[in-house]
């Protein structure tokens, strides 16, 4: 552990070599081991790890052993931040270099430009001396040549014509000059009175176009002013009255003639403004048409992002919980199996029997279920009746009491009144006929909760559905029970098609209809989507 | 009869004058004009593609020409072509010739008088000018400008003065028609383009060198009093051209500088531009017939378009040699097969069948993008390298500006000046020569030296193969006014092309 730490860690550059050589000095410690491992770079390494670090930890050790490890740890990412440390070094030396280099080269280029600057400098110079020595003998020439009065340069001519123009030739005077710069001038002048009709046109024509544009855009915007005038805010309540003045302002055609500079200015204000809106609108008309685009149904109406995922998530949650449901289902079924026969050989013999006896005995399973259910609602309607009775009994005797009383009363004190009396006498007698009743009525309808669960067995064979009340009791509380479990829409496949099977679980249920589904699809998986099922929903529906 | 001869820097052939010469004229041009030679037998059925416009060229008879100096008279009626040292005025319609002039060596230039009256026949060798009236073929002038040599001759606009550029550029000599005046304008400077008339011809701008500095002189030509004279700011002028409506004046500089001055008419400098600098600089430029654009062609294989308001660039079209959009049209010249002609041939062959077997026909095609054009590698070890825009002209209409990149040689680019962008390239089997708008309509005629003369509309191209006899290497064409026809010169003949529309089928 010691000389562990006084290992120089070695420069990164220095190879592998240098490592495993400096960490196989220390034989004890794992960091020889590991790090030889970790440098040859072996596929089963973690494998290897895992054996060394088997034999390496034993108990008494393990928190030397974790010192290791971290000092392990420690080491290597040191040792890459050592790495990394120097790799930056060298980039940013590169860098340097580079930097250099094109400086170097920024200094060559504005070498070889000031060289060729100079040498055409130099070349200009040279040639305007050339130049000025051509100069001197083509003078010297023109003295030589012309001046000699050379006879032979000249003109034989049969005789004069006339000028194109007919005119004869004037003399050169100052006249002629100025007539010549008045010429010129008006020559300049009519090219630019031209150039200045063109540009008037255009313009013309480019203000037409504005102002066309201007009228369709206001045209565009009025009647959708409100929409999105509500809609963005940021859009200031004078642009819209903006717009309105300017829809007035159109009328005077005569503003175009003024082209002044306020005119100008006003006229591209409010284009821009309304520019601005009718870009906004088709911004907003992009968006629309770009979540349409995206949300890829055929559907006319458009439907919102929103509400498309949130749809989706629905669906993606209510896939989940079927399948989950699918998972314990099936976990249920497998735990019974195994539960039932968890002797191999049994099973094995059982095997042929299974699938029948599987769904037999589910069905009665269902049956017992049903019954065991409708036990426990005449059980409750039976202690509910108890309770009622008890009630009944307690304001009976109260009754009593206060007759007894009244009837101590009346002995104390007038014989007249017996005639009265008589009557509750009788509503005494009646009071305990019926109390008689209430006792008779228990096992009355006690026998016609057990005919209706026998009913209902019958009704399972016939197909058909006794409309007694017990009955439709029954399917109200297995309704109850189906609306509180989670996939209302399995469970109400299986209601209608097949009331009378809702058994045990409803999950069992489900997952019978599941398989169905999967079976009649063939190779349509459980973890299909929303689609299968609902065709699987309405096949069921048509099942008899 | 006289043999041609062999023009000796010491003995010149001095011909008779006039009229005298139709006697001795070489026999197959001593026939005068019949009406089989103008009844254009050789017809060449074309149909433009794309359109359903069908049109039917015609060729004429091919003429003896030396020097490729053939121009239609400005007012149209006349053709003049020069043959050595004889000069045939002939008349468009009927090609019958109407005047004959002998001049008195071989000619080197040819130019018609503004009013189509005169004809100045340039000998430089000779430091001669001589002038011929076309009302009056007695009536002759010589202009000799002695010593001082010649090397370049022009009409003023006038058609009544001629100038004379002597040799070193010593002067300009301004010789009259009408009086006896002779007027001299000092150091004008040698360049590509030196002097520069106004349209309406009532200006003339002359580039000058004075002091190693440059200077541009404006003139009026009817009494050619100096206007306006001022310094340029440019290292080396180059060229100036006045703009189609005569106001501004685009001056630039030499190649060594991408420099373009424009000026108005009164000497104010209007703008500047410079695209770059360093490397080479303009090499061509063209104005717009409507003066609206003025496009700078340069070394750096791209044109670019200053507008006329504030003289900025709008655009600029690079002429890269690979074409990737699929919405340009490039049409490339194909040989036609031999064999399919061959089943066609009528017999017994007739001459313009024989010899359409020695030149291969070609037709154009469409090409499928992307298109790589044939490129020239330019030397830049060497001066005046092949590269760059050599040649731009816009069409008469404004639509259209066709570009030639000298090292690119075998395409034109036409491009769409409303959309401001390139429309169609033609790339033909050998290097374009020149190329020229039909004056009437977008209608561009383009020669490369081989027998074929091609045309290009909005509508479709075509390639048309000349029906003469032997090898017709068209090397420049020219337009009639009326664009219904066009002279096609080879080295030593002319032809004349006509182009007649049928209507719209």
């Amino acid at each position: 552990m010691g000389d562990w730490k006084t290992i120089t860690v070695p420069i990164p550059s220095s190879e592998s070599k240098n490592i495993s050589q400096f960490t196989s000095e220390t034989n004890m410690s794992p960091s020889s081991l590991y790090s030889q491992q970790v440098l040859c770079p072996s596929l089963p390494l973690a494998k290897s790890v895992h054996n060394f670090f088997r034999a390496f930890c034993t108990e008494e050790n393990v928190d030397q052993s974790i010192s290791y490890l971290d000092q392990e740890q420690l080491e290597t990412s040191r040792r890459e931040m050592i790495g990394l440390q120097e790799r930056d070094r060298q980039l940013q030396g590169k860098n340097r270099n580079l930097h250099q280099l094109l400086k170097n080269e920024k200094d060559e280029v504005q070498k070889l430009q000031n060289i060729i600057a100079s040498r055409a400098t130099q070349y200009n110079h040279d040639m305007k001396r050339k130049e000025r020595e051509y100069n001197k003998l083509k003078e010297r020439l023109h003295q030589l040549v012309m001046n000699k009065k050379d006879k032979k340069a000249a003109m034989d001519i049969l005789n004069y014509v006339g000028r194109a123009d007919g005119k004869r030739g004037a003399w050169r005077t100052g006249k002629t000059e100025a007539r010549n710069e008045d010429e010129m001038y008006k020559v300049l002048l009519s090219d630019y009175e031209q150039r200045q009709k063109q540009i008037l046109l255009e313009n013309a024509e480019l203000k037409k176009v504005l102002q066309q544009m201007k009228k369709e855009m206001i045209s565009l915007l009025t009647p959708q002013k409100q929409k999105p005038k509500e809609k963005t805010e940021d859009i200031p309540g004078t642009v819209l009255s903006d717009v309105e003045e300017d829809t007035a302002e159109l009328s005077k055609e005569n503003m175009w003639e003024l082209s002044c500079e306020t005119v100008r200015e006003q006229l591209t204000n409010s284009i821009r403004k309304q520019w601005r809106i009718l870009k906004s609108h088709v911004e907003k008309l992009d968006n629309q048409v770009s979540k349409v685009h995206l949300g890829g149904f055929k559907d006319e109406e458009v439907i919102s992002r929103q509400d498309h995922e949130q749809e989706t998530e629905k669906l993606e949650l209510e896939i989940q919980q079927c399948k989950e449901m699918i998972q314990t289902q099936q976990q249920l079924l497998q735990q019974q199996f195994t539960a039932t026969c968890d002797d191999d050989t049994s099973s094995l013999l059982q095997d042929c029997y299974l699938l029948e006896e599987k769904e037999r005995l589910e069905e009665e399973w269902a049956l017992f279920k049903e019954q065991k259910k409708n036990f426990e609602k005449e059980r409750r309607s039976f202690t509910e009746a108890a309770i009622r009775l008890g009630l009944e009994r307690k304001a009976f005797e109260e009754d009593r009491a206060g007759w007894l009383k009244q009837q101590f009363l009346n002995m104390t004190s007038f014989d007249s009144k017996n005639s009265e009396n008589g009557k509750p006498q009788s509503a005494f007698s009646g009071s305990s006929d019926q109390d008689n009743l209430t006792l008779h009525s228990k096992p009355g309808q006690k026998s016609c909760s057990v005919s209706s669960g026998s009913s209902v067995r019958a009704s399972k064979l016939t197909k058909s559905l006794p409309v007694s009340p017990s009955a439709s009791e029954l399917f109200q509380t297995i309704r109850h029970m189906s609306e509180n479990s989670s996939s209302s829409v399995l469970n109400v496949a299986v209601e209608d098609t097949k009331p009378n099977q809702v058994g045990r679980e409803c999950p069992a249920q489900k997952w019978s209809v599941a398989s169905r589904s999967d079976s009649q699809e063939g190779g349509c998986s459980g973890s299909r989507s929303l689609a299968c099922t609902d065709w699987s929903i309405e096949h069921g529906d048509g099942l008899p | 009869m006289r043999p041609p001869q062999p023009l000796g820097a010491g003995a010149h052939p001095v011909p008779p004058r006039g009229c005298q010469l139709l006697s001795q004229l070489q026999p197959e041009e001593a026939l005068l004009p019949l009406p089989s030679r103008v009844s254009r037998a050789l017809r060449a059925l074309v149909y433009w593609p794309a359109a359903a416009l069908a049109s039917v060229m015609n060729f004429s008879e091919v003429f003896k020409l030396s020097n490729q100096l053939s121009k239609f008279s400005p007012n149209g009626k006349f053709l003049a072509s020069c043959v050595q040292y004889r000069l045939v005025v002939r008349d468009v319609s009927t090609l019958q010739i109407f005047q004959l002039y002998t001049c008195l060596d071989q000619i080197h230039h040819l130019e018609w008088s503004a009013d189509s009256l005169f004809i100045l026949c340039a000998m430089y060798k000779r430091g001669l000018v001589q002038v011929w009236s076309l009302e009056q073929p007695e009536w002759h002038c010589k202009i000799d400008e002695g010593s001082a040599g010649l090397v370049a001759s022009c009409w003023s606009p006038d058609g009544r003065h001629i100038l004379n550029t002597t040799e070193f550029h010593l002067r300009i000599t301004v010789w009259s028609l009408c009086t006896k005046s002779v007027s001299y304008i000092k150091y004008p400077k040698a360049c590509q383009q030196g002097i520069s008339f106004t349209k309406d011809g009532r200006y003339m701008a002359l580039a000058e060198r004075r002091d190693c500095k440059d200077y541009i002189s404006l003139f009026v030509c009817s009494d050619w009093q100096l206007l306006r004279h001022f310094e340029t700011d440019t290292q080396d002028l180059a060229g100036i051209e006045w703009a189609p409506n005569g106001c501004v004046l685009a001056a630039w500089d030499s190649c060594l500088e991408y420099k373009i001055l424009l000026y108005s008419l009164d000497g104010r400098l209007l703008s500047t531009y410079s695209a770059y600098e360093w490397s080479l600089g303009i090499k061509a430029i063209a104005w717009s017939p409507s003066s609206q654009f003025l496009a700078i062609g340069s070394y750096d294989e791209k044109v670019r378009i200053l507008n006329h308001v504030t003289w900025k660039m709008i655009t600029e079209f690079g002429h890269p040699a690979t074409i990737n959009n699929p919405k340009i049209v490039v049409y490339k010249e194909t040989e036609k097969s031999q064999n399919l002609e061959m089943e066609n041939l009528p017999f017994p062959p007739t001459k313009a069948a024989a010899s359409s077997l020695f030149n291969t026909e070609t037709k154009y095609e469409v090409a499928s993008s992307p298109v790589s054009l044939q490129t020239l590698k330019p030397l830049t070890d060497r001066p005046n390298p092949k590269i760059g825009i050599g040649a731009l002209a816009f069409s008469p209409d404004n639509c259209f500006l066709a570009t030639r990149n000298d090292n690119i040689p075998n395409a034109v680019w036409i491009w769409d000046i409303q959309k401001l962008k390139l429309f169609v390239v033609l790339e033909h089997l050998s290097a374009v020569r020149s190329f020229q708008w039909d004056p009437q309509q977008a209608r561009l005629a383009v020669c490369t030296g081989r027998s074929q003369v091609y045309l290009w509309s909005p509508a479709g191209c075509v390639s048309v193969q000349v029906p003469a006899e032997g090898d017709f290497q068209i090397l420049s064409l020219c337009w009639h006014q009326s664009g219904d026809s066009m002279a096609l010169l080879s080295k030593d003949q002319l032809c004349l092309c006509y182009l007649e529309n049928e209507g719209v089928k």
